[in-house]
């Protein structure tokens, strides 16, 4: 299903990137979107990202329920105007005949308050399960984007459990061999998902993670002083992963999460703006 | 007349706003329109998830002529002043000019005509205007136009009298092609005229007409549950968003599997609802009925299997997570849960929950005796409860179902029942269409509940300011009003209110947010049509506390009304504005104040003697002491006063020549003014 999905975009000149190496909330934050969705030069990508959400865990113990789960990313910069009409190619492309279920495009406004970001699009609904979310950037860094981006999310566990027709995300095949070769997304994930969710839930030391994520927000200052907006970002991300895990833990009371957020939106902001400035000297 | 056929096909617009922006827009072309002097005879809008059209006739086909008169410089100006004016009006010689004696000497006029426009040029104009105005309450930027639209604009179909209008939208295709359903009929359309568009959307699965879709939904859903011989639970709320989710609506049913049918009733609809947008069934007996509703927005090419699969398929996932919560939540009773409250921060300055339902403890023990039937012991153990579903996992997913699981989980206990009944209701009215609860210990604590937020948060200075109001403050008041008078509870608010605030020691609230809350009471009661002066006459009176017993203050503030809708009333008001005039005018003017006792010795008429005696035994008759509560005693004293007062007036002069008895005259009026103000203050009276 990557691969139909991947060599589908491919075919629409995007280039095809791998995961970003540092935890991300959600495949947005891959500099390839969150910085690249800046500035006026053309730029087309797809990639599956590692997305995490401590708050989501349930330690392995629901169906539908992860704490890590995979999203497969398109970033189309300007949006064409037929988005929609190739977003509904590509479902064709993994089996989904729209002449044979019902295909909605649901309100849902995305904003991403830590990255200081907004646009607006829809949850895509296929027979009742969303699977996708489809949104039009207006904002990144609170900078406006010009031109404005088409960004195509695809939960990838959801659409297999479709595709496969199992209830339970730990039922997916994951290797398609039968018998005692078989192996399923939950002998791969589970233990995972039930020492991280102990982990975010239980035994996160949060004066650690308070200490941590003053040095990362020290450190990304730092380097936007240097110019350097890439590395200054990768400490943004660390920043707002160890926010997640705070959240979490419940560590965080409201006012003081309201303050941790507008932290984070002025690293985001330094960075995009870091990364503008780099990108128009280069040019 | 030329008919005019404007149709905006945009990417799916939310469901929500779709009434609103076809409103607005049919009412911005209707006024422009008008305007610009080529009004429509009729103009009517049409709104679906991905079009919004306008269908107008009647309109003129050219501007009517108009003529406009200037008036130029002096007859004998200097030349290049008359030039100038020549200039400006287009015109070659001052022979062109009539000249005209204005009475402030000869001028030059000139009389300029403007031919009307054809409509077909002013109509772009027009429309593109009517498109840039039009508010919506999101809008975003595309690359195709600068025009902000809610998502982004497709094409434009734009004929005037069989002809293409060209717009100017930027890059977006403006000409006589529309297209049809996304999924069952997705190729061009060209259009030749009104009536062609209606049919060829119909035959391309487009249902223009938004109340004939909902119509279809509404027979499609009484069809299906009739089939069944069960019944639909009404929601026109879901029936009106689902609308503008279809452009061609297919109902389908859908089966819900027995094994989650021991849910909570509310769980299931909750899920349904808010998730799937689906709607419930129940069976005769009013026990829910395992099919759900759903509105499809196509023809599936095999008759909605695989549609009516999914949406099982998604339905049983959610349901699947519902009973894990329900399983799981079972396993740990409430009394269990109410340490954990301390973790679960209510306000950074004002402590956790579990500090919220400490003070509403002692809350609730003084208000019991207030409220009929009420049992202290119940009401006790409901306030500790109260808010232990909080940590519940089906609360944590569906937070709208707070209350409402405390008290499946309390049965499941063995809670007594009127506790278990209260943690559901205490979070009532939950708007001004809310039932409020009766059963007694419901009301303690719905009462108590709103008493410490508005307290607690008044005190740490989160109070509502303008439209901002983040803790539903406002809703708050009205939830207290409304569970007072409707009970009704006779309750001094101020006490309530020392309850808190002796439990917080963050000092006193209890004047400003008695005034909040009596602002909210005029709000309420203004909705009913009442007068809002009136509770102002009785909620303070001078020298006093303001009232802070809202049954009290609007029982007085309804018969006031009465009094003064009686002749007696009407003229002991007029009365009571004279006196108050004349001692006001007077003290303003002689620089001091005419309170002082009446001197007898100085009542010279008849007719003042009279009043004095009369204020005298008003004044110590003991019904005026309100603290009896005998308001209409006090009132029908009052009113004794009416024929001396009026006595007075028509035969005593106040301002005489005599310092001394024209002093003791205004002592008197005045008198009259102390006096009234003792039952209610009636210079705040209105009208």
């Amino acid at each position: 299903m990557i691969l139909d999905l991947q060599g589908f975009w491919a075919g629409h000149g995007c280039v095809i990137l791998q995961p970003y190496d540092v935890e991300v909330g959600a495949g947005t934050f891959h500099p390839a979107t969150a910085l690249c969705a800046l500035g006026p030069e053309p730029w087309r990508a797809a990639y599956v990202q590692p997305s995490r959400r401590p708050t989501d865990g349930r330690y392995g113990e629901n169906p539908n329920r992860l704490q890590q789960h995979y999203q497969l990313q398109v970033i189309l910069k300007p949006a064409p105007a037929d988005s929609q009409d190739l977003y509904l190619a590509s479902l064709a492309a993994i089996g989904i005949d729209a002449r044979l279920h019902d295909i909605r495009f649901v309100e849902d406004d995305w904003e991403s308050p830590t990255l200081g970001a907004w646009g607006l699009g829809w949850e895509v609904w296929v027979d009742g399960m969303e699977v996708s979310q489809f949104t039009y950037f207006q904002q990144v860094g609170g900078i406006e984007c010009d031109p404005v981006s088409t960004e195509l999310t695809y939960g990838l566990e959801r659409l297999a459990m479709y595709v496969q027709g199992v209830e339970s995300v730990f039922d997916l095949d994951y290797n398609g061999a039968s018998g005692a070769g078989r192996i399923t997304y939950g002998r791969v994930f589970k233990r995972a998902e039930r020492e991280f969710s102990a982990y975010n839930f239980e035994f996160a030391d949060t004066a650690r993670l308070v200490a941590h994520f003053a040095d990362a927000e020290t450190e990304c200052r730092a380097l936007v002083d240097r110019g350097l907006a890439l590395p200054a970002y990768d400490q943004c991300l660390k920043a707002s992963h160890l926010f997640n895990l705070l959240d979490a833990r419940g560590a965080i009371s409201v006012t003081e999460r309201a303050a941790y957020i507008l932290r984070l939106r002025a690293l985001a902001r330094a960075c995009c703006e870091t990364w503008l400035a780099g990108s128009r000297a280069v040019i | 007349m030329p008919e005019l056929l404007l149709e905006l096909l945009s990417e799916e617009i939310p469901a929500r706003i779709q009434r609103r922006a076809i409103e607005d827009l049919t009412e911005l072309l209707r006024d422009k329109l008008a305007a610009a002097e080529i009004p429509a005879t009729s103009l009517h809008g049409y709104v679906t998830p991905r079009r919004l059209a306008i269908i107008a006739d009647g309109i003129p086909g050219v501007q009517p002529d108009r003529a406009e008169e200037r008036r130029g410089p002096r007859v004998g100006a200097p030349q290049s002043a008359i030039d100038g004016f020549l200039r400006s009006a287009g015109l070659a010689s001052a022979g062109q000019c009539e000249i005209r004696d204005t009475g402030r000497g000869e001028f030059y006029f000139a009389e300029l005509h403007y031919p009307g426009r054809p409509a077909a040029q002013v109509l772009p104009e027009v429309i593109r205007a009517a498109m840039a105005e039009l508010p919506w309450p999101k809008s975003m930027r595309y690359p195709a136009s600068s025009l902000r639209w809610v998502r982004p604009l497709v094409s434009i179909l734009c004929l005037f009298d069989g002809g293409v209008l060209l717009l100017p939208i930027d890059r977006v295709p403006v000409g006589r092609t529309t297209r049809g359903h996304r999924f069952l009929s997705p190729g061009e359309i060209c259009v030749g005229n009104t009536a062609d568009y209606i049919k060829r959307l119909g035959e391309a699965g487009v249902v223009l007409d938004r109340d004939h879709r909902t119509e279809m939904i509404r027979r499609g859903l009484e069809r299906a549950v009739a089939d069944e011989g069960m019944s639909l639970k009404p929601d026109p709320e879901l029936l009106d968003e689902v609308t503008g989710l279809v452009e061609f609506p297919v109902v389908l049913a859908g089966e819900i599997d027995a094994e989650f049918m021991t849910l909570p009733p509310e769980v299931l609809a909750t899920v349904m609802r808010t998730h799937q947008k689906y709607f419930s069934c129940v069976q005769t007996d009013g026990v829910p009925a395992p099919r759900f509703l759903f509105v499809a927005n196509n023809v599936a090419t095999d008759g909605g299997k695989t549609i009516i699969a999914g949406n099982e398929r998604v339905l049983r996932a959610r349901l699947a997570d519902a009973r894990f919560f329900w399983d799981q939540d079972r396993k740990t009773r409430l009394a269990a849960r109410v340490d954990a409250l301390r973790g679960r921060i209510f306000h950074a300055k004002l402590g956790s929950v579990f500090d919220k339902v400490e003070r509403m403890v002692h809350l609730a023990e003084f208000l019991a005796p207030h409220v009929p039937g009420a049992d202290v012991v119940r009401s006790r153990r409901a306030v500790r409860l109260a808010k232990a579903d909080l940590s519940t996992s089906m609360v944590g997913e569906f937070p709208e179902l707070q209350g409402i699981m405390g008290y499946y989980y309390a049965l499941h206990d063995d809670e007594d029942s009127a506790v278990a009944a209260a943690i559901a209701n205490h979070y009532k009215p939950l708007g001004p269409r809310d039932v409020c609860p009766t059963e007694p210990e419901s009301v303690v604590l719905a009462i108590a509940d709103k008493i410490d937020s508005l307290v607690a948060l008044f005190a740490i200075g989160e109070k509502p300011t303008g439209s901002r109001d983040p803790y539903g403050l406002r809703r708050a008041a009205l939830g207290l009003i409304r569970l007072i008078l409707e009970k009704p509870v006779r309750l001094s608010l101020r006490s309530a209110f020392s309850v808190v605030e002796r439990q917080l020691a963050l000092g006193e609230v209890k004047t400003e947010l008695l005034a909040f809350i009596a602002d909210r009471l005029k709000v309420h009661l203004r909705e009913q049509q009442f007068r809002h002066d009136l509770i102002d006459a009785v909620f303070a009176l001078a020298g006093g506390l303001p009232e802070d017993d809202l049954f009290r203050l609007t029982d007085r503030a309804y018969y006031l009304r009465e009094f003064l809708a009686s002749s007696d009333g009407a003229n002991l008001l007029t009365a009571f504005r004279r006196a108050s005039n004349i001692v006001a005018i007077e003290e303003r003017r002689d620089g001091c104040m005419y309170s002082g006792e009446v001197d007898e010795s100085l009542l010279r008429e008849l007719e003042e003697q009279a009043l004095a005696a009369r204020l005298a035994q008003v004044n110590s008759d003991p019904r005026m002491r309100l603290d009896f509560e005998d308001f209409r005693g006090a009132m029908s004293v009052l009113a004794s006063l009416r024929q001396p007062v009026d006595e007075f007036f028509e035969k005593v002069t106040v301002n005489t020549d005599e310092p001394e008895l024209r002093e003791n005259r205004l002592r008197l009026l005045s008198r009259i003014r102390a006096t009234m103000n003792r039952v209610a203050d009636f210079s705040q009276i209105e009208g």
